[in-house]
């Protein structure tokens, strides 16, 4: 056990380094950081000896080194468009984007579990094959769509639920969380659904398949062969074998989620993350960029190897070091 | 114990099923190729489902009006001389209060007819989508059949670019290419080339289906007996794998193709809707849709709703198509 | 004579097709008797499969029963609800299937499998139910059974697993069990060691066994009759030994010409020629007459129904005695 985790931590390494390179080559060779920084009044000399200072004149790896080395140390320079530390900029947008993805992903986790099970299980019914029909329209339905869909009707329409900000927030340590607030609570429930609403789509259809898959199975044959219930062969065998390999699936989408907020940001004026990469991409504010992709490449890789390790622990066949055979 | 019985009759009844049989034999051959492909399994499939015979009739309907858009739209609205500032803000269907015109999906604040926007909007999406995913299946078409026919360390390089890529989602992918081509872009020339460069990032985040499964026949024929007479004949073996790897793909790379489109333009009107899309000048559905965003509160609700509806319908069309024809191409499922 | 355990009357299984409706069994009887071993042999698609699968209620569908009775301990059971049949699967009737890998939930212990199976037919705490489970794998020759109750499927051999899979079927205690192919999946010194162990636990249980299988060793070493399957219909039943030594039909003759035996030095092979039609293209008539020598005028018009041939019963006209009567009178 402990092998395997060494071994999916160095490659996790070498992934973010990798990505740490891009990501450095963006902030370096794309576009002249000094034009950025300094006003136009700025004298060519008093231009050189700011890239003397900061270090632009040297080699390559000199300069990648200190990035890597910024980098660990969440320090990535300073924001072109605001003039204030990137690493400032995220840490107060983080829990904002932080608290809609979880939500998101356990509201969209536990329906779309639900609902993958009930359409598996009733697999010929009208009822599923509705539900199997929108949730095709929910794939066609692009989340920015859903996120002004629900405003039209929930915000303008019915007036109950706010459609931008993060209504009243409170501070807890460095964290600010609305979760604490009715005005923070009710702002968050239109963009948590936008946000989850795909991934619902996406765990149920998965949900699904790996259900019909299993059910088709010799080892469910076998245990209807010998009487067991419905109950226990649904929920006992199948949903279990089903669990395996949506756990993967359903792990990857967390960092998805991540990235989509970005696009439900937008639509509901949330001031996360995700709103600060657009107006970077806009204003083609570079460290900004760097950073988003350095972190969101730092969550992917953490996640994909927690799910490792949770495949690991539920599946049996994986854990034998040498299959013991009895003859 | 029983007598043997004369048993001229099997024998002749015998001859007369051969002969029968080859009748039959006949028969088919002579049948045209057109008729075997409409008597086929796919085709019979096609012409039984009402889905995929509406959806692909919907698809069409788009994609014939965006093609023909100056021709029928009843104005161009993207050319301010044709436009009338007064015609703004009228319902759908509702004669204006100044000018009395009426429009079939109202006006937003410029006056532009939405039916028109649409129509014009729907040409840039669709335009951008084909150009994306052709792109998208030219490059992974040739990364597969690279990947597949050298092998080795290549091959490695190119799966592995591709795993990591498939871990992310798309869109994050073309927005950060989309964000780099226009820093490395000077200012002046960004609206214009914006729309290559969305090209260019939806094909970039769409090539791994592609390349996986034309990497998959090519492993297959590699090592059919044909590729080494190829080779000893001095033929160049990528040429004879083209000719046998592309038929062979074809099937599964048209529902890739499929499902792609669906995803590229809904992956351009979710860039245009950000801001970061198509330029202001050419306006897409997702342009559209942000534009019309602004006036749902004061009440317009038709200058985002329909273009809403119309991105909606493409996409689900097209998505349709794509999964009919994966069920119907699927030999499990016959 | 006691009422056999099992009897089966004029079995009918269709499929519904995109164009029509085929027939996959088409008159199928036999009886099983308590303790016995009937072998049902034939070439792959004979039907073999399908009939055991009717028997235990497991037909998946579009495959129906449209015709037929199938009756058990003197109760029609082709005709009982899911549930009621459901409490019959397991319990009075038990199946094993070919591939003991595959029949086995990976992800649970062999032990968890065998005490829920044993507490759904019997109302026993759970630390007896385990007991019991114990007790079944020892008796199935698993050793160290205490040891090895806990460990997964992946954990034991192919044979050792075939082993788990029978005492599973064992658990209730069934009249009957229905062993798909059991050991085809097996290495041939394996094989014997399961057919033995199948034998040894007829003897000692009085269960009755159909034992399916396309293998005529396998038929000739364990069975006591055999029903011989061809394009869904038997043709021929009888004791194992006659029917190898003394086959009536002519299918069966082909068969038997075809293995070749220890003591006889031989040129050739003897062949049927053609092959067994499919569900699309089974001729009018007998299903054999397109490649048989014997075929006369009535095979080609009338089914033939199973008719005394000696020490068997062959579907065959040529044992029509009406006709040998007209033909010797």
């Amino acid at each position: 056990m402990a092998a395997f985790i060494i071994r999916r931590l160095l490659q996790s390494i070498i992934v973010m380094l990798v990505v740490a390179f891009v990501a450095f080559s963006l902030f370096r060779y794309v576009g002249d950081p000094i034009n950025n920084m300094v006003g136009q009044e700025t004298t060519l000399e008093q231009r050189e000896e700011l890239r003397e200072r900061l270090g632009l004149n040297d080699s390559f790896p000199v300069q990648f080194a200190r990035f890597v080395g910024n980098a660990v140390q969440l320090e990535f320079g300073i924001s072109y468009r605001q003039a204030r530390p990137v690493e400032d900029l995220f840490a107060e947008r983080l829990p904002a984007t932080l608290e809609l993805a979880i939500v998101s992903a356990i509201f969209a986790l536990v329906f779309g579990l639900a609902l993958g099970v009930y359409t598996a299980l009733r697999n010929k019914s009208w009822s599923a094959q509705t539900i199997m029909g929108l949730s095709l329209v929910g794939v066609s339905l692009p989340t920015f769509l859903i996120g002004i869909l629900l405003i039209w009707v929930f915000a303008v329409e019915l007036g109950w639920l706010p459609s931008f900000g993060r209504g009243a927030t409170v501070d807890i340590g460095g964290w600010t969380t609305g979760l604490l607030t009715a005005s923070g609570l009710q702002s968050l429930i239109l963009p948590a659904i936008t946000l989850g609403l795909f991934q619902l789509t996406l765990i149920m259809r998965l949900v699904r398949a790996e259900m019909l898959e299993v059910l088709r199975t010799d080892y469910i044959k076998f245990a209807r062969a010998r009487g067991l219930s419905d109950r226990a062969i649904h929920f006992g065998h199948a949903l279990k074998n089903t669990l395996v390999p949506v756990i993967t699936i359903t792990g990857l989408q967390l960092g998805a989620i991540i990235a989509f907020a970005i696009i439900t940001e937008t639509v509901f004026s949330w001031p996360g993350v995700g709103q600060l990469f657009i107006q970077a991409i806009q204003f083609v504010d570079i460290p900004v960029m760097a950073a988003y992709l350095v972190m969101i490449s730092l969550f992917f890789v953490v996640i994909n190897l927690i799910v490792d390790i949770l495949y690991y622990v539920v599946d049996p066949r994986l854990r034998a070091e040498r299959p013991g055979a009895v003859r | 114990m029983a007598s043997e019985p004369q048993h001229l009759e099997p024998e002749r009844a015998n001859a007369a099923m051969i002969e029968a049989d080859l009748a039959t034999a006949d028969e088919v051959r002579a049948l045209s190729r057109w008729r075997r492909a409409w008597d086929s399994d796919v085709a019979y499939s096609f012409r039984r489902s009402p889905v995929a015979l509406i959806s692909s009739l919907v698809a069409l309907v788009f994609i014939l009006g965006a093609a023909f858009a100056p021709l029928i739209a009843p104005q161009n609205p993207f050319d301010p001389g044709s436009l009338n500032l007064m015609d703004g803000f009228t319902a759908p269907l509702e004669p204006n209060a100044f000018t009395g015109n009426t429009f079939l999906m109202g006006t937003d604040d410029q006056g532009r007819d939405i039916l028109s926007t649409i129509l014009y909007g729907s040409r840039v999406s669709l335009m951008v989508g084909f150009a994306g995913v052709i792109f998208a299946m030219v490059l992974g078409t040739v990364l597969g059949l690279t990947a597949g026919y050298l092998g080795g360390w290549v091959d490695a390089v190119i799966m592995r670019i591709a795993d990591i890529q498939l871990s992310f989602p798309s869109i994050l992918i073309a927005l950060l290419i989309f964000g780099v081509g226009k820093a490395l872009l000077p200012r002046e020339m960004q609206d214009e080339l914006a729309i290559y460069v969305l090209v260019l990032a939806i094909g970039l985040s769409g090539w791994v289906q592609f390349a996986r499964t034309v990497r998959g026949t090519t492993l297959v024929e590699k090592n059919k007996e044909y590729v080494q007479a190829a080779r000893l004949i001095g033929l160049h073996p990528m040429l004879i794998m083209l000719r046998h790897v592309l038929p062979n793909t074809l099937g599964p790379v048209l529902v890739i193709a499929t499902i792609s489109l669906a995803l590229a333009v809904i992956t351009e009107a979710t860039l245009s809707f950000l801001g970061v899309g198509v330029p202001p000048t050419q306006p897409s559905l997702g342009t559209l849709i942000r534009i019309g965003q602004d006036f749902l509160f004061s009440g317009e609700w038709w200058i985002t709703l329909f273009p809403s509806l119309a991105l909606v319908t493409l996409a689900l069309s097209v998505n349709l198509l794509g999964d009919w024809l994966r069920d119907a191409l699927n030999p499990k499922l016959r | 004579m006691a009422q056999p355990l099992l009897q089966v009357r004029d079995l009918r299984i269709e499929i519904p097709t995109r164009n029509k409706v085929l027939t996959a069994i088409d008159g199928v009887s036999f009886d099983v008797a308590d303790g016995e071993i009937l072998g049902m042999v034939g070439e792959s698609g004979a039907g073999k499969s399908l009939t055991g699968a009717a028997i235990i209620g497991l037909l998946d569908p579009p495959l129906r029963i449209a015709g037929g009775e199938i009756i058990l301990e003197g109760q029609r059971i082709d005709n009982l609800s899911y549930a009621r049949m459901r409490r019959i699967r397991g319990k009075k009737i038990g199946a094993i299937f070919q591939d003991p890998l595959t029949s086995l939930n990976p992800l649970f212990t062999v032990g968890r499998q065998l005490v829920e199976t044993i507490m759904t037919h019997i109302d026993i705490t759970p630390t007896k139910a385990r007991a019991r489970a114990v007790e079944l794998l020892r008796e199935v020759g698993i050793p160290a059974a205490e040891r090895r109750i806990d460990s997964y499927p992946h954990q034991f051999s192919g044979g050792m697993r075939q082993r788990v899979v029978i005492a599973l079927a064992l658990c209730a205690n069934p009249r009957l069990i229905i062993a798909d192919e059991p050991t085809t999946a097996l290495d041939v010194s394996i094989q014997a060691q399961i057919l033995a162990l199948l034998k040894r636990l007829t003897r000692e249980h009085g269960t009755s066994v159909i034992l399916v299988t396309h293998d005529m060793g396998v038929i000739a070493e364990t069975a006591n009759r055999v029903a011989v399957m061809y394009a869904g219909r038997i043709a021929e039943i009888g004791p194992v030994r006659e029917v190898v030594r003394h086959p009536s039909h002519p299918y069966t003759r082909g068969l038997m010409g075809a293995i070749p035996t220890m003591g006889h030095d031989i040129e050739q092979l003897n062949q049927i020629d053609g092959s067994m039609p499919r569900l699309d293209g089974i001729p009018p008539g007998c299903a054999f007459n397109p490649r048989c020598p014997h075929a006369f005028e009535r095979c080609f018009k009338d089914q033939p129904v199973l008719l005394d041939a000696g020490p068997t019963r062959a579907a065959c006209w040529l044992y029509d005695t009406a006709r040998l009567e007209a033909a010797n009178g």
